[in-house]
């Protein structure tokens, strides 16, 4: 039997800014599968982000119910929320958001300090291949190396799921397979359950499953009967 | 309104709050420069009017009797402008509906016109025309609620006396009006009293004489040489020597304030103007970073590097405007404030309340400068954006590896911990300065809390330790020693002992100093000299006792001979030893042995003053009984004088250390408030991504908190040494040769100062971090610094 991480039911978020209401998520049923890599695709705007950031217990829905396994995230309270975030999600944003005052060790322990089963920090840095740079500022690494350091940063603490928002958006063409190839190889080795959002068709072809957003609306749902490594992939 | 003045406006309504926290730390400097220069021009204005128009004189000189045939030759000195010679006395006054005797200083009025010299102003009534008229200082009626026509007995020279209220009036030679023996002004129970010449002249034994002078010197007169040609023409009649305003006690008082006017005005403002330049500079320059996209922006539109520097300026010159806004309203409080405070303790017809205008354009033009000096930095940052680059976002800040980190790493540190400390020693020129205005808060509030300790030692020092009497009987003149007798046999008293007083010249190499040399037995139980470290030491018999602050003025040393010229009984010149020096905190101490003196004058024993122990029950029998006794001119009650000596003192320091806490919390708010703000400004990305992190608000609150708290408990060590410098500075200024401060610093007194400013500093941080808690996670994640 396929188990579920993620499943919504209707799941609507609609932005009230005065007289106008913007429909970010527009009755959304979904499922996402346990160890899958899952691409979200879609034009920005179309809702995917907003989507990651309700899965990651980030905002809340406007309406729609929202369950990680068999937790109902729809109605949990601030204190809540951040326990879910601290054991069970790891978070990959577009900007890297290290802190600039903490060595790549040291940002990674800011994770493993509060983690219940954490990995180490030198160990989870060795898998997104920095091994060498252990003891480097954010200020003294490359955006690839930075973006290296927040993936290590999110799976030190061997979460459960791996949400990951344009990833690569701010990388050129070579560093941002890198950053793919360790995504990939996390998913591979360690079983994370991994969103990917991106508006790059180019990375769909590594997903088991992609899912295509319109509109605040789900478009469509494939699956990849052969995935491309990374490596393969180019744009 | 062009667009980027609209621009100006939003961002300061964006900013307020950090724009009131600065202005109000500008505000208290404006205030205080307000309050100093301003009460300082107006007091000494109206000091300068007052005596000009009521002819104060320039010289003093009390004699025994002098003939009014000397005065075309005192006249006739070069030099002197005008003379006003005159009887005066002291009285016990016997007042309807009161046990107590009260003291008052009499003088005489000249037939048919007001006097040439210290004319008083006549408040209401008329000038005293007949024997029995007396006219009375207006505190004097006020404080004992007379009306003209009121009536009270007086004892003058032995003979009661029958006296009508005729007038009131107010004179500047008792601005500060202070009895005999008194250490605070006692309205109710000291006055001034002007009887005619004829009546008092009478009753003092003075017809054709005169025991007072005084005299109002040319412009080009040198107040040295009239003095000697004075004090030369008097001596046959026993002149105690001419003296000048600086001796005079109503005006040296009054000196003794307006010096400390001038001195907070000098020294306080621009510690205040300081702090607030530091804290433009701090969230100018932020606010530049902030703006680096806007900047180049603006500078691609093709606004000028001109145009953007003074659109930062004028953001900075908003606040100013607020500042000193603010600094005008305190300081016109402020200036109330002292003003009711004067108002209780000096005399004057009129004081100018009013600070002058050009107080008000000095005050703001400084706060404005000195706020755009801080502003400065920032704006030519802004001028200096390329445009090309300020488009682009700043590259992050370098940290790099220092050798503390191998001690943050030994110490197995959180990373949070790590953070709070790497961003101290990344700005460390930011961190020093913020601790710095943390520590002059403190400061601020040890340089005015030491005082209750200080005087909680004057007072215990004076009152329970050296003046143990429970009252002071003052003679007119010396009595023999078989007077203590008679005194004893009096109703309620139950001990007493003599004391002298003696008014004498010291001289030593080029120093000349008029003082008062207090005589007592030897192991005088009731009025004693008490060192520091609370020991009666007694003037060892064949010299002189000096206080500290004496011998330091006349650069003597024990085992020093000093030669004394005694201006009362034989008139002689000694050259004495000073055998011991002795700690004081009031007056200028000189002491003898009683059996000494007397010997030195050849005579037997004399009593100037009585101290005595009373049975409290019996006190108002003792009164009724004095009432009756001859050649007494006042009893001072010692509780009377302490009780108000403690409530003027605890009225004064109150107001003053409210003043300064308030000033301290202004300085804490504006520093620590900033300082969080910015942090929070530059952190909001790294807190954001903790809270995603999973990391509750507290722990993310503490970065923030945890930064300005430790900052704050870094500051507070050297906000104790400031302070205590400060203190120090102070205790050393104050003293005068009225009183000295003593530098009573006590655990409690820092204790307070920092829990006043780590509280005030809690509650700033606190007011911040709401805005961590508000804090919108995912719109901080997508927007790209």
């Amino acid at each position: 039997m396929v188990q579920f991480v993620f499943r919504t039911e209707g799941l609507t978020k609609v932005y009230d800014s005065g007289d106008v209401q913007v429909r970010a998520l527009d009755g959304v049923d979904l499922e996402l599968y346990a160890g899958e890599l899952a691409v979200l695709l879609g034009a920005s705007g179309s809702g995917k982000s907003t989507l990651l950031n309700i899965l990651g217990g980030l905002d809340h829905a406007t309406s729609g119910r929202v369950w990680f396994r068999d937790l109902d995230l729809t109605d949990l309270g601030d204190r809540a929320l951040t326990r879910y975030r601290r054991d069970h999600v790891g978070f990959v944003f577009q900007f890297y958001n290290l802190v600039p005052s903490l060595s790549a060790r040291e940002n990674v322990q800011l994770v493993t300090d509060v983690a219940a089963d954490p990995m180490d920090a030198a160990e989870a840095l060795e898998m997104v291949g920095l091994a060498h740079r252990l003891d480097h500022f954010p200020a003294e690494m490359s955006g690839g190396e930075q973006q290296r350091v927040a993936i290590a940063r999110a799976i030190a603490k061997r979460p459960e799921v791996l949400l990951c928002d344009e990833p690569t958006g701010a990388l050129d063409s070579k560093t941002g397979v890198a950053v793919l190839e360790v995504l990939n190889t996390i998913n591979d080795t360690l079983g994370t359950s991994t969103i990917v959002i991106t508006h790059n068709a180019g990375i769909q072809a590594m997903a088991h499953r992609v899912i295509r957003f319109a509109d605040g609306r789900i478009g469509g749902v494939s699956e990849n009967a052969r995935r491309v490594a990374p490596h393969e992939i180019s744009w | 309104m062009q667009a980027l003045d609209k621009k100006l406006l939003r961002d300061f309504q964006r900013l307020w709050v950090q724009g009131v926290a600065i202005a109000a730390v500008l505000a208290c400097g404006v205030a205080i420069l307000l309050t100093g220069i301003g009460m300082f021009t107006a007091l000494s204005d109206t000091r300068a009017a007052y005596y000009e128009r009521n002819r104060f004189a320039d010289l003093f000189v009390d004699v025994r009797r002098a003939p009014d045939t000397i005065l075309p030759a005192i006249l006739s000195i070069d030099g002197v402008a005008a003379v006003a010679p005159r009887v005066q006395g002291l009285a016990v006054l016997d007042l309807p509906g009161r046990v107590e005797m009260a003291t008052g200083q009499i003088l005489g009025w000249p037939e048919g016109d007001e006097p040439a010299l210290n004319a008083p102003l006549l408040r209401s009534g008329t000038y005293p025309a007949r024997a029995g008229d007396v006219m009375v200082n207006a505190a004097f009626a006020e404080a004992n609620g007379y009306e003209i026509g009121d009536g009270f007995a007086a004892n003058i020279n032995g003979q009661r006396r029958e006296l009508t209220i005729t007038g009131t009036a107010l004179t500047p030679e008792f601005v500060y009006t202070i009895g005999p023996g008194a250490l605070m002004p006692d309205n109710a129970n000291f006055g001034i009293l002007w009887m005619t010449e004829a009546a008092l002249a009478a009753a003092f034994d003075m017809e054709g004489a005169f025991n007072h002078l005084a005299l109002s010197l040319a412009r080009d007169a040198v107040e040295q040489d009239v003095t000697e040609a004075v004090d030369l023409l008097l001596d046959p009649y026993g002149g105690l020597g001419a003296y000048g305003r600086d001796r005079q006690v109503s005006d040296a008082f009054l000196s003794a304030e307006i010096d400390q006017l001038a001195a907070m005005a000098r020294v306080t403002p621009p510690v205040f103007f300081a702090i607030a330049a530091f804290l433009v500079s701090m969230v100018m320059s932020r606010i530049v970073t902030l703006d680096r996209a806007e900047i180049g922006l603006l500078k691609a539109l093709g606004y000028s590097d001109v145009e953007i520097s003074i659109h930062y300026l004028l953001l900075a010159a908003m606040i100013a405007v607020v500042g000193v806004g603010m600094g005008w309203a305190l300081g016109t409080l402020l200036a109330r404030t002292m003003a009711w405070q004067y108002a209780r303790f000096f005399d004057f017809p009129y004081l100018l309340f009013r600070v002058p205008p050009w107080v008000y354009a000095v005050s703001g033009l400084a706060a404005l400068v000195t706020t755009m000096a801080g502003a400065l930095r920032a704006a030519l940052m802004a001028a200096r954006l390329a445009p090309a680059v300020a488009m682009q976002p700043p590259a992050p800040p370098l940290f790099r590896r220092t050798i503390l980190d191998v001690a943050m790493a030994a110490l197995r540190l959180r990373q949070t911990t790590i953070m709070i400390l790497r961003s101290l020693i990344r700005w460390p020129l930011r961190a020093l300065f913020t601790a710095l205005g943390l520590g002059a808060a403190t400061a601020s509030i040890i340089s005015a809390g030491f005082m209750w300790d200080s005087l909680d030692r004057v007072i215990d020092q004076t009152f329970d330790q050296s003046m143990r009497q429970d009252a002071m009987i003052l003679f007119t003149e010396d009595v023999p020693l078989s007077t203590l007798a008679t005194i004893a046999r009096l109703p309620g008293i139950l001990q007493v002992e003599p004391q002298q007083m003696h008014a004498v010249i010291l001289r030593h190499g080029l120093h000349e100093k008029r003082v008062a040399l207090e005589a007592r037995p030897r192991d005088a139980d009731l009025s004693r000299v008490i060192t520091p470290d609370g020991r009666a030491v007694d003037a060892p018999p064949g010299g002189l006792m000096l206080s500290h602050r004496l011998a330091r003025q006349m650069d003597l040393g024990p085992g020093d001979t000093v030669s004394v010229e005694f201006l009362s009984g034989r008139r002689e010149t000694h050259d004495l030893v000073v055998t011991a020096l002795v700690e004081l905190h009031l007056g200028l101490g000189a002491y003898a042995d009683m059996d000494f003196l007397d010997r030195l004058e050849r005579r037997d024993g004399r009593v100037s003053v009585a101290n005595v122990l009373l049975d409290p029950i019996r006190t108002d029998d003792l009164h009724l009984a004095l009432r009756d006794i001859p050649a007494l001119s006042g009893l001072i009650l010692i509780s009377d004088n302490r009780r108000s000596f403690e409530a003027t003192i605890d009225a004064n320091i109150s107001v003053v250390n409210g003043i300064y806490a308030a000033i301290a919390i202004c300085i804490t708010i504006g520093v620590a408030y900033n300082a969080a703000r910015i942090q929070l400004s530059e952190r909001a990305r790294e807190l954001a991504s903790l809270r995603i992190l999973g990391f509750s608000r507290g722990e993310v609150s503490g970065v923030l908190v945890g930064e300005t708290m430790l900052l704050a408990i870094l500051a507070q060590p050297p906000g104790w040494l400031m302070g205590a410098g400060i203190a120090r500075a102070l205790s050393n200024s104050f003293s005068s040769d009225l009183y000295a401060i003593p530098l009573v610093l006590t655990p409690s007194t820092f204790a307070t100062a920092s829990l006043i400013v780590l509280a005030a500093s809690f509650v700033s941080v606190m007011l911040v971090r709401r805005r961590v808690d508000r804090m919108d996670l995912v719109a901080v994640m997508k927007t790209r610094e």
